[in-house]
């Protein structure tokens, strides 16, 4: 076999420079395999399709492409059941992110990722290349990054006093992660200029030996510039466009994201990439003039597993092949062994088809922006990836084989004995004065005074502390589009170049939730996502998902794993809110300790006009507050932040979700902000209606007076998480229309107060003066991670 | 009135830039750091960003660009040339203003609304302001903190060439004097790190008190 016939070539190695490709004896190949994470029957796998003994860079090849983080081996035959079908999507499931269609001629581009575990050996990094990543999935579809958000989960920080009055002392670990990845994640997005418009930071010490790093991105294309990870001709190049090729972070994401934790962390650290975001920023522009210009036949990006798996996928999708000159690749090291190129996870490249006769073109434009841009291969009839190193071919296989063949399993899956444990629990009776006058540090029930002390006490506190002190540190501003920014409302909302229109997205997960019922917990939170986005006014369009779990070969989590997914589509399905794509981030675990399953759900949306983008801040004195949505106070303190707050055991029965009544209350929603006729729309989610009041007091700079019903006591009034409610706040001159809509929809809608005055004051229950919930909130962070 | 935005490789507020030239009536023009000429634009904005990944000293290797030669004879003919952030941060590395901008006082990057007060409205950019007005614009840097030796601070002082200063309390990097931006001598030079562009359209985050500081180009009769 020759090397391929290549324009531009770079002068060749010398053959006596290179390192030499060891020969592989049966044994020994088998022995290898199994050294770099492969089973002995996926082994044999490998001989079958080549019948042969695989060298030494296939086996390193399908080890990466065969990986959980590539292959999806564990989730792939249940998230089938998440098939895409609306006619607003444009790409589904399977292609580098989700695409729909907003209307305008413009579609939307948005994924969510996880890097949960690079972050975790080296947070600042991890965060970094976490960010680069998700955003080369977005520009990738052709699409420009217009925004990112991150949900974050770590273990307690410490430095706060809880509300049985545990003083909780500083965690070192847990500061240095939160520490490094917010950086890594500001580091990032700062850098290469895309705002971030929210996301969530949980600390919940299931987190404590495995943060999540979830990193969401949008981006923004003409709906007929669509760009696709497919080859289109035999004949066409192959360009590796951007940084050149090193050994940092070879099976980095791959192999770090499917295995679990145990000693040996400093170990690993070379595993993890190194990002450059100055290098992403230009690539994103090089791609960019590449997408206008229409030089572009198929582009596919390069993170986890690098040439092999960006080669295998463009010619398997196209039922192509592929022959690619090793030697035409720039290295960082001369020395790198031909497994090592393939499999190196070397950040910001990206490979891309051209046509022969637009070479130049494509290389003059990369050379603008300063890209490094080689042509290293060319798309060829057949189905076989060729790679050639030195003039030898170092792997010979078919692209189908690693790309689109890997293994699947029906792991066994067993519904955890502890669920029943849980579900004994008692959650639902708190008495708020018993639990006041404990916090107190005395025994007796306490009065208003101690209740208030109590309701600040748990509004400072971490989880339910304004995330200021993040969001801060990140740009929310760059690319002149973001509407809502973190922390002003239920979902971020940035307008879309030259148009009125806009998108917002809200992320949303809890894991507590997930751990009691993996199925009504994620019922939940895609219900909580959704209803945030329509909180803004937006209708929702569709669902990215990143499904943190642990170790899948553990038939309890396999269990909670396919629950959710089952779940997830049943939920997304009653919405209407396909899901358009996602990760799956498995062997969250150290030391044999699983997190909560923990999915992380987004959910876009659109607005037609972002002037009518609602936030989530009282406004006007006189205004009338009401309940949109569920009448009935239902138990709603199964799993409630309350229930971490006061130290107390995991557990109870969630209260179920009315999904068509969420479909009711977000179709009010979108009608009543098109028509102008709400101020404020905040949902009631984690921490209950007291948080839901306080932030909408403390974002508006103005107090509320309300009136709840106090059925079910008082600590299910202010803490309860039942779902299926809106906090919305409206001027009397539009109230009739709105119950009309309410009314058409047959939303219950209740009159609960007024919004006035410098005081939250929930009759009968709590009083708090407007400026101690504003400081509780706005400081309970930063003054925790100060101690 | 033709205003140029000069585009490095990392800047990433030039679009904003263009935006809040064009919202208040101007007209933008793109200029590409590797050009020699200003394509006769009446004024130019450096913009924020990360000019070449700043991971030299901010501004460092911005300012050896070709295209700073040609604002360099620009500003020395008296033309409007405005810094922002990181525009700010090339035009000192560049001598065009006095003094160095560095790492914040808390290490951290920042990104919030600042207040601020307007000290010095004879400049092109700041004519459209009121003397002493008081306006909330977004500052977003990691290396902000303004720094000069006493004797150069005294000088800006008694010159009035401390243009915008950071309200008491709002100093958001620990610059000295509640310094967030300065002019040349001649004063059509002006740098500041927080961000006017990010304060020009109603529809956004950031407000509106930025939009004056490009209309007042027209108001100064440039």
């Amino acid at each position: 076999m020759t090397a391929p016939l290549l324009p531009a070539r770079l002068p060749a190695l010398d053959a006596a420079t290179l390192p030499v490709e060891e020969e592989l004896t049966p044994d020994r190949a088998r022995e290898l395999g199994h050294e770099l994470g492969l089973r002995g029957d996926e082994y044999d796998r490998i001989v079958d399709t080549l019948g042969r003994t695989p060298t030494v860079a296939e086996l390193g090849m399908y080890s990466v492409m065969w990986s959980e983080h590539c292959s999806y081996k564990s989730s792939k035959m249940h998230l089938r059941g998440l098939a895409a079908d609306a006619s607003w999507v444009i790409a589904g499931p399977g292609e580098n992110a989700g695409v729909v269609d907003v209307g305008d001629g413009l579609a939307v581009a948005f994924k969510i990722e996880s890097h949960n575990h690079p972050s975790f050996v080296e947070p600042v990094q991890g965060a970094m290349t976490g960010v680069g990543g998700i955003l080369r999935d977005i520009f990738t579809m052709g699409a420009r990054p217009i925004a990112v958000m991150d949900p974050l989960r770590f273990g307690d920080p410490g430095g706060w006093t809880d509300g049985t009055g545990r003083v909780h002392a500083p965690d070192a670990l847990q500061r240095r992660l939160i520490d490094g990845v917010v950086r890594g994640v500001g580091g990032y997005g700062n850098c290469v200029g895309v705002p971030n418009i929210g996301g969530e930071v949980v600390f919940d010490d299931t987190y404590a030996g495995n943060p999540l790093v979830n990193v969401l991105a949008i981006g923004v294309l003409q709906r007929d510039r669509l760009q696709l990870a497919q080859a289109e001709a035999p004949g066409h190049l192959a360009v590796l466009l951007g940084s050149a090729t090193g050994r940092d972070g070879i099976g980095g994401a791959s192999v770090l994201a499917s295995q679990e934790f145990d000693e040996g962390l400093e170990a690993k650290r070379p595993n993890v990439q190194v990002g450059d975001p100055f290098a992403e920023k230009r690539l994103i522009e090089c791609c960019l003039a590449l997408y206008e210009r229409d030089l572009v036949s198929g582009i596919q990006d390069m993170g986890a597993a690098g040439i092999a798996c960006s080669t295998s996928e463009l010619a398997s999708a196209a039922s192509l092949g592929m022959d690619v000159d090793l030697d035409l690749v720039d290295l960082r090291e001369p020395s790198m062994e031909s497994w090592e190129i393939l499999c190196s996870e070397s950040q910001e490249r990206m490979l891309a088809l051209v046509a022969p006769d637009d070479l130049a073109e494509v290389l003059s434009i990369a050379a603008r922006w300063g890209v490094p841009a080689h042509a290293i291969g060319e798309v060829v009839d057949g189905d076989r990836l060729r790679l050639l190193r030195g003039g030898v071919v170092v792997a010979d296989v078919p692209a189908r084989s690693l790309a689109d063949e890997g293994p699947v399993y029906d792991r066994p899956r067993m519904r955890p004995a502890w669920l029943d444990e849980l579900a004994a629990v008692d959650a639902e009776s708190v008495d708020l004065a018993t639990v006041a006058a404990g916090a107190a540090g005395r025994a007796d029930r306490g009065d208003l005074d101690d209740v208030a002390a109590f309701a600040l006490g748990f509004l400072a506190s971490p989880n339910v502390a304004s995330k200021r002190w993040v969001f801060e540190q990140y740009d929310q501003h760059v690319l002149a589009g973001t509407v809502l920014a973190p922390g002003m409302a239920d979902a971020g909302v940035v307008r879309l170049p030259d148009s009125r229109r806009g998108v917002a997205c809200a992320t949303d997960g809890n894991g507590r939730w997930c751990a009691l019922d993996p199925a009504e917990g994620t019922r939940r939170i895609v219900a909580e996502a959704f209803r945030n986005v329509a909180c803004v006014g937006a209708r929702p369009l569709a669902t990215t998902n990143c499904l943190n779990f642990g170790n899948p070969e553990r038939p309890e989590i396999m269990w909670q794993l396919a629950t959710s997914i089952a779940a997830l589509g049943e939920a997304t399905r009653a919405l209407d809110i396909p899901v358009t794509g996602g990760n799956v981030s498995l062997y969250n675990e150290t030391k044999g300790a699983a997190i909560h399953p923990s999915p992380v759900v987004g959910v876009l949306g659109v607005l037609e006009d972002v002037g009518d983008a609602i936030d989530a801040g009282f406004e006007d004195t006189g205004d009338l507050v009401f309940v949109l949505g569920d009448a009935v106070p239902r138990p709603g303190l199964a799993g409630a932040e309350l229930g971490r707050y006061l130290d107390a055991p995991l557990g109870g029965v969630l209260a179920p979700v009315d999904l068509e009544l969420e479909a009711a209350i977000a179709e009010v929603l979108h009608l009543a902000a098109k028509e102008g006729l709400l101020a404020s729309a905040h949902d009631v989610s984690a921490g209950g209606m007291l948080v839901t009041l306080a932030e909408s007091c403390a974002l508006g700079m103005v107090g509320v007076e309300v009136s709840l019903d106090l059925e079910l006591g008082a600590a299910q009034a202010l803490f309860g998480e039942a779902p299926g409610r809106v906090v919305v706040s409206v001027a009397t001159e539009h109230v009739r229309q709105l119950a009309q809509l309410c009314a058409d929809a047959e939303v219950p809608l209740t009159d609960v107060g007024t919004v006035g005055g410098d005081r939250l004051i929930v009759r009968d229950v709590v009083d708090l003066a407007l400026a101690d919930v504003e400081s509780a909130l706005d400081g309970g962070l930063e003054d925790a991670l100060a101690r | 009135m033709r205003i140029g935005v000069v585009t490095f490789p990392g800047s990433l507020d030039d679009a904003d830039a263009r935006h809040a030239v064009r919202i208040v009536g101007h007209e933008p023009v793109a200029l590409w750091h590797a050009d020699g000429d200003l394509d006769g634009v009446d004024a130019v904005v450096l913009p924020g960003g990360f000019s070449y990944g700043d991971y030299l000293r901010c501004g460092a290797v911005a300012h050896q660009a070709p295209i700073m030669g040609a604002v360099g004879a620009f500003a020395a003919r008296g033309g409007p040339v405005l810094g922002i952030c990181n525009g700010f941060q090339v035009l000192c590395e560049a001598g065009l203003l006095p003094g160095a901008l560095l790492r914040n006082e808390g290490l951290r990057f920042v990104c919030r609304d600042v207040g601020l007060t307007v000290e010095r409205t004879e400049t092109p950019w700041t004519a459209g302001y009121r003397q002493d007005q008081r306006i909330v614009i977004p500052a977003k840097h990691g290396e902000g903190r303004y720094v000069a030796d006493e004797a150069t601070l005294d000088a800006l002082e008694a010159e009035g060439r401390i243009v915008v200063r950071y309200l008491p309390g709002q100093n958001p990097n620990g610059s000295l004097r509640d310094i967030a931006g300065v002019s040349n001598a001649a004063g059509n030079v002006v740098g500041l790190m927080p961000h006017p562009e990010h304060a020009v359209d109603p529809q956004l985050i950031g407000g509106t008190d930025g939009r004056a500081m490009f209309a007042a180009l027209a108001v100064a009769g440039v």
